[in-house]
């Protein structure tokens, strides 16, 4: 069988899919790729199944040996990578040879990169999912992130290399946003109208406390009016909770299944992956939106990945 | 049973929260119990995920496929011959706590705010039956209760970063347990040396909804010779 050799890890490499939902009534969050958009294209490229298990990396890329070869692709956020010393374009197919290295290195843009190769990666599966859910050590290679050393099967290609790309027309509808737009959350109505003008109209930083569970941020205090201890309650992905401090949190993929601060709002799904992309001390706005628009602007997204305009086949 | 009283919320573009009571009590725990209870016994085509809390269940759809007013449509039909379903044998669990001053790191501060000494603190969180609710935040947290009323306290303004594994804390009427070391804003009392969240084991969690648990007192010694190697 195929393999990779992880020569270095990197900050937060991790192995990855489209996560686990259906085990809340367990307390266990569906994690899954902090960008599936980006995933699901390098899944696309590499002619995967969409579900297929890549690599995520967070920040700062790691060394990759490509043991037998493999036809592979970066998607998500330019980390600078170079195979054998040659730069690798993002959002392409490449066709590493046995034992040539590919080096990843620091983002220069967004906080996410994916490593797709035809096959997938191979681990066990934990509750049908590949994903490595970090809180809890579960799924992915052991439960926790890639050390040096690490050996991980690929699977068996489907289809045979072929040289493409995602149009670059795509790239652009697809880019990760710094206003995120959000409907209103389950206790919108805790927070007085001065207070929810203010946070639409502010600009918060993101701490560095953001991983895969959730994101601190910090700019302008929120306080909820109504000052009551909540009964915890079930949380969506993207909720955007206030605690007491006034500084609010927004929940992300390995989330908290139930919470007992109130809820300002709640970022959309078609804006989730930009959630993924979003690295300490960068700016984010937001924007509110209503259900039906928030409903629109995903099936606009789902189009988009769908339609037969996204990939182009190259001549090789 | 019918549920007559249950309110629909959009909690997301892709979630609708079902809240069926105003107040935690054995009779809405049973409500919830038997709507989650139905929806897994006949799944509405669509839904994805189903997080039960005290008075509510959130439910996660595929928001391409449904819509909040078509979900609230079905479940309407769901709730009106939603029978109370039976609960079994309630199973009683015994949670060894060490109180030490170690473990117990907000444990002055709950008894300064409540205005008792520490071992009456300690006395009464031990001297209850705890329903456990429903298992949530966290793999295998289960959310017990009701605290006696004398220990009720706020949560922290801002969470830990980080709670150690097996912590046992509070906050308003609830206890419970952090099963593994995350982020957490209640009021930590106590530690037990219980793995409460196993994934090689069939039953990954230690905690079911339904159980009924007490927590008594460990020394230091005790909190060793139980601890997993």
């Amino acid at each position: 069988m195929k393999s990779l050799r992880i020569e270095s890890p990197g900050l937060l490499t991790t192995v990855q899919d489209l996560g686990r939902p259906g085990h809340g009534p367990l307390g266990v969050s569906a994690s899954g790729a902090a960008d599936p958009v980006a995933l699901r294209l390098g899944n696309l490229l590499v002619r995967n199944p969409h579900n297929s298990a890549a690599l995520e990396m967070t920040l700062l890329g790691g060394d990759f040996v490509f043991s037998d070869g493999a036809s592979f692709t970066l998607t998500g956020a330019d980390f600078g990578a170079t195979l054998n010393g040659q730069p690798v374009a993002l959002w392409q197919t490449h066709w590493a040879l046995p034992g040539e290295v590919l080096r990843v290195g620091a983002t220069r843009d967004h906080a996410r990169c994916y490593l797709c190769v035809a096959g997938g990666f191979v681990v066990p599966s934990f509750l049908a999912s590949a994903s490595t859910h970090l809180l809890s050590g579960l799924g992915g290679l052991q439960g926790r992130a890639l050390r040096k050393g690490d050996v991980i099967q690929l699977g068996e290609p489907l289809l045979a290399h072929g040289k493409r790309n995602v149009r670059s027309g795509v790239l652009d509808r697809l880019h990760p946003r710094r206003t995120l737009r959000l409907t209103t959350g389950a206790q919108a109505e805790w927070f007085e109208l001065r207070a929810t003008e203010h946070f639409f109209s502010s600009s918060y930083v993101v701490t560095e406390e953001a991983n895969r569970m959730g994101l601190r941020l910090q700019g302008p205090s929120i306080r909820a009016s109504v000052t009551r201890e909540m009964i915890t309650e079930g949380v969506a992905l993207g909720a955007i909770q206030v605690p007491d401090s006034g500084q609010p949190i927004i929940l992300f993929v390995e989330q908290q299944t139930t919470g007992g601060y109130p809820k300002i709002a709640n970022v959309i799904t078609a804006d989730l992956a930009s959630v993924g992309q979003l690295r300490p001390r960068d700016k984010v706005r937001f924007e509110l939106v209503s259900f039906d628009q928030a409903r629109a602007l995903l099936i606009e997204q789902e189009r988009l990945l769908a339609s037969g305009e996204l990939i182009e086949d190259g001549n090789e | 049973m019918a549920l007559p009283q249950a309110r629909f919320q959009p909690a997301s573009d892709q979630s609708l929260l079902v809240v069926l009571g105003n107040e935690i009590s054995l009779k809405t725990h049973r409500r919830v119990a038997a709507l989650l209870h139905e929806l897994q016994q006949q799944p509405i085509p669509g839904i994805v995920n189903l997080h039960p809390a005290y008075c509510s269940l959130l439910i996660v759809f595929d928001a391409l496929a449904l819509r909040h007013s078509e979900l609230e449509q079905t479940l309407r039909s769901y709730l009106d011959r939603a029978d109370d379903v039976a609960q079994p044998e309630p199973r009683r669990i015994e949670i060894p706590v060490c109180y030490d001053a170690e473990f117990g790191l907000d444990l002055q501060e709950v008894a300064a705010a409540c205005s008792l000494p520490v071992e009456a603190v300690i006395e009464m969180h031990c001297a209850n039956d705890y329903l456990a609710y429903f298992l949530g935040f966290v793999p295998g947290f289960a959310y017990l209760g009701d605290l006696p009323e004398p220990l009720i306290v706020p949560r922290l303004d801002s969470p830990r970063r980080q709670v150690p594994r097996g912590s046992v804390a509070i906050a308003g009427r609830q206890t419970g347990i952090y099963p593994l070391a995350t982020p957490g804003g209640w009021r930590i009392l106590g530690r037990t040396p219980l793995a409460m969240f196993r994934p090689d084991r069939e039953r990954p969690s230690l905690l079911s909804p339904g159980d009924r648990v007490r927590f008594h007192p460990i020394s230091r010694h005790q909190f060793s010779a139980l601890e997993r190697p």
